[in-house]
Parts: structure tokens; C-alpha cells; sequence
């Protein structure tokens, strides 16, 4: 970001966790006065911006989403998860009126996306409280790796270990661009708000945020989180996705957990003595 | 008599029928509730048979399918869905 120098970086256990989890959530980040600022013209929409347009482009300098994304918290948590200069992809403020009668099906966004050495991120930004019965978003830890389109999920009401967002004004979550989702039924009589935006990175995402602790047991901790969801089979598939992901993030092609990777690549090929 | 028909949609941990539910839906034909995405955190039954012992008649099964050569590792869809019914009086 140009806006802000040295942003607090994501540590290599917080990526570790986002790697597992396929989201980032930063609580309250984002102060009153700007929250108040969002509620007051959110509601009338934000003009689109054209596809791949840089950040001071979409957003001049002093614009309210300029400051959104100068934030430190978020400046860091960006540039750890996309690297410098992302670009924008699209935004889009979404409403979930009161008392509305059905949810989202539960998705990822755009179109099946396979990339093993790349992703997008979604940044939400939640301007007011959100309580349970407001429909915070729905989503499902861990099933960003999944490979299915957009809303053929639907299916899918509720899982085990499902999160439904609850959390205080401010609130800036990441999002893993594969990450099923969905905005819940609004039971309250308040209208909430979000505020969506899509990047691009445009730098190979590799080694991006604060490898200082690269090596602290507390990475293959994170990595290794499994979820109430998978199958059991199945979740064991998905420690090696996780595992080929994290290789692509570091460079570390020796990197394994629990040798589910490694077991399955040996093919030595020299003859036997 | 009017019947309409309850659906039970579970997912369980393994391809047996009594093993743990991990993911779940409902769809009512009577019009008297109306489920919908991330309406609930607790599973309805923790298992398939415990739906049986519920009423629940079993109509279909997730078939066993091998992987597609060359996605032996890819993660997509759960695996092991059944499908349930119950007949339900109205009017």
C-alpha cells in the first residue's frame, strides 16, 4: 500500500492459520467514527470501479475506502496475504434487510478457481455490531481448497463447526477467494451492511509476511487443524493440499505434515545394490 | 388425507449409515417451517440410524464412486449423503 510504510506484518503462525482456516478476521479495527462514517452512505451503494484497477485509482487519496485500507492492521494483513500493489478486482456493499426470508445458498465467489500457486483475497468490512439473529455471514473453515462452483454448494444449510459471524463494529475479514459462504437470513430489524472488495495480487505470494517464525512449532500446529466438517478420509487430503499450499508460500518443498505428502511422492529410482 | 413430504438431507463421516452426521439440511413440503442456510449449529441427529430411530425412511444413498484418475488427491464435495423422508399429514 502507499499509503502506509511499514504496516504491522502478518506473523508465519498467523498465515499458518489462514492457510488452515481460509480467513483472517481482524476484530474491531476499523474506529467509531469511520463506522459511523460507512453506515451513512453505504446504503446508497459505491460506484464499481473498472476491473484491475490499482488502489490509488479505484480510491483517491483521503476517499473513505483509501483510509479503510490504510489502516495498519489491514495495510499488513494485505500486503502478508497478496503482497504490495494488489489489484482491484471488484467491490460491492451487500445488504441484508430485515427480516428477509431466505439466506444466501451457501458458495464461493466467481467461478471455480484451482490455482495451487496463487490466490485472491476478499476483504469484509463490517461497519456496526453484528449479533447473531442480523445474519452475519456464514462460513465454513477450512473448505477453501474445495474444488466446486460458485453455488452448487447450496445444498449445503449447515455444517459442523460452521461460523456465522458475530463480532463488534470495525471488523475486517480476509477471506481465501475459494472459501464457501453465504450472507444468512437477517432476523432483526436492523438492515446490516458489508463491504466487499476483491484483490488481485500481482506479485508471486511467496514469503510475503514476517518469516521470523517460519520455524516455531506453532506453524505445523495451525496447519494441521482439522475441522468438525470433514470426513475423516477426505480431512486427511486436505493436510495435503495444505501442505502443497504452504510449500508454494515458502519455498519449502521439504515441508510435510505428518509425511502425508512425501509417503505418496516416493518414487526412488535407483537400483538396488 | 393430505400428506406432504419432509426431506432430510445428511451427511455423515464415513459411507455407513451410522456413522457421525457432519453437515445437514431440511426441506418442508407442509410449508409450516421454513429452514434455510445457516440456521442452526446443532445437528439434528448424530447419525443416520439415530434418524431412523426418529421415523426417518432412508429413499437414497451417495454411490461410491473411485476418484477421477489424476484428482485421487483434489477435495470437492462431501461424500456421503442420505436422503430421508417423512410423510407428514396436513389439512
Amino acid at each position: 500500500m502507499t499509503d502506509t510504510q511499514q504496516p504491522p506484518l502478518l506473523s508465519s503462525v498467523q498465515m499458518a492459520r489462514f492457510v488452515a482456516h481460509g480467513s483472517l478476521r481482524l476484530d474491531a479495527v476499523v474506529p467509531a467514527e469511520m463506522n459511523a462514517e460507512a453506515i451513512g452512505f453505504l446504503g446508497r451503494g459505491v460506484p464499481g470501479v473498472p476491473y484491475g484497477s490499482t488502489v490509488p485509482d479505484a480510491y483517491p487519496e483521503g476517499s473513505f475506502v483509501r483510509r479503510l485500507l490504510g489502516i495498519p492492521a489491514v495495510a499488513g494483513a494485505l500486503r502478508g496475504l497478496v503482497g504490495p500493489d494488489p489489484r482491484v478486482d471488484h467491490h460491492a456493499v451487500h445488504i441484508r434487510e430485515p427480516h428477509e426470508g431466505r439466506a444466501q445458498p451457501l458458495h464461493g465467489d466467481a467461478i471455480i478457481d484451482v490455482r495451487t500457486d496463487a490466490f485472491d483475497v476478499q476483504l469484509m468490512y463490517y461497519p456496526q455490531d453484528v449479533t447473531l439473529d442480523m445474519g452475519g455471514t456464514l462460513s465454513v473453515p477450512g473448505s477453501h481448497l474445495r474444488r466446486t462452483n460458485e453455488s452448487d454448494t447450496g445444498r449445503y444449510q449447515n455444517l459442523l463447526g460452521q461460523s456465522r459471524l458475530v463480532c463488534p463494529a470495525g471488523t475486517v475479514v480476509f477471506l481465501h477467494h475459494g472459501l464457501w459462504h453465504g450472507g444468512r437470513r437477517n432476523e432483526s430489524d436492523a438492515v446490516r451492511y458489508m463491504f466487499k472488495i476483491r484483490f488481485n495480487p500481482t506479485v508471486r505470494q511467496r514469503r510475503l509476511w514476517d518469516t521470523s517464525d517460519l520455524g516455531h512449532p506453532r506453524v505445523a500446529e495451525e496447519l494441521s487443524t482439522s475441522f468438525p466438517w470433514y470426513e475423516p478420509a477426505t480431512g486427511r487430503l486436505e493436510m495435503y493440499n495444505r501442505v502443497l499450499l504452504w510449500r508454494s508460500l515458502t519455498g519449502d518443498e521439504s515441508f510435510d505434515l505428518e509425511h502425508w505428502v512425501t509417503r505418496v511422492s516416493n518414487r526412488p529410482q535407483g537400483d538396488a545394490a | 388425507m393430505t400428506v406432504r413430504q419432509q426431506v432430510l438431507v445428511l451427511y455423515l463421516g464415513t459411507s455407513a449409515l451410522d456413522s457421525p452426521v457432519v453437515c445437514w439440511s431440511v426441506y418442508d413440503g407442509t410449508g409450516r417451517t421454513s429452514p434455510t442456510t445457516g440456521d442452526s449449529d446443532e445437528p439434528p441427529y448424530k447419525s443416520g440410524v439415530h434418524a431412523l430411530e426418529d421415523g426417518w425412511r432412508l429413499f437414497q444413498a451417495a454411490q461410491l464412486i473411485p476418484p477421477y484418475p489424476g484428482g485421487e488427491y483434489d477435495v470437492s464435495f462431501l461424500k456421503h449423503e442420505f436422503f430421508f423422508e417423512k410423510l407428514v399429514e396436513v389439512g
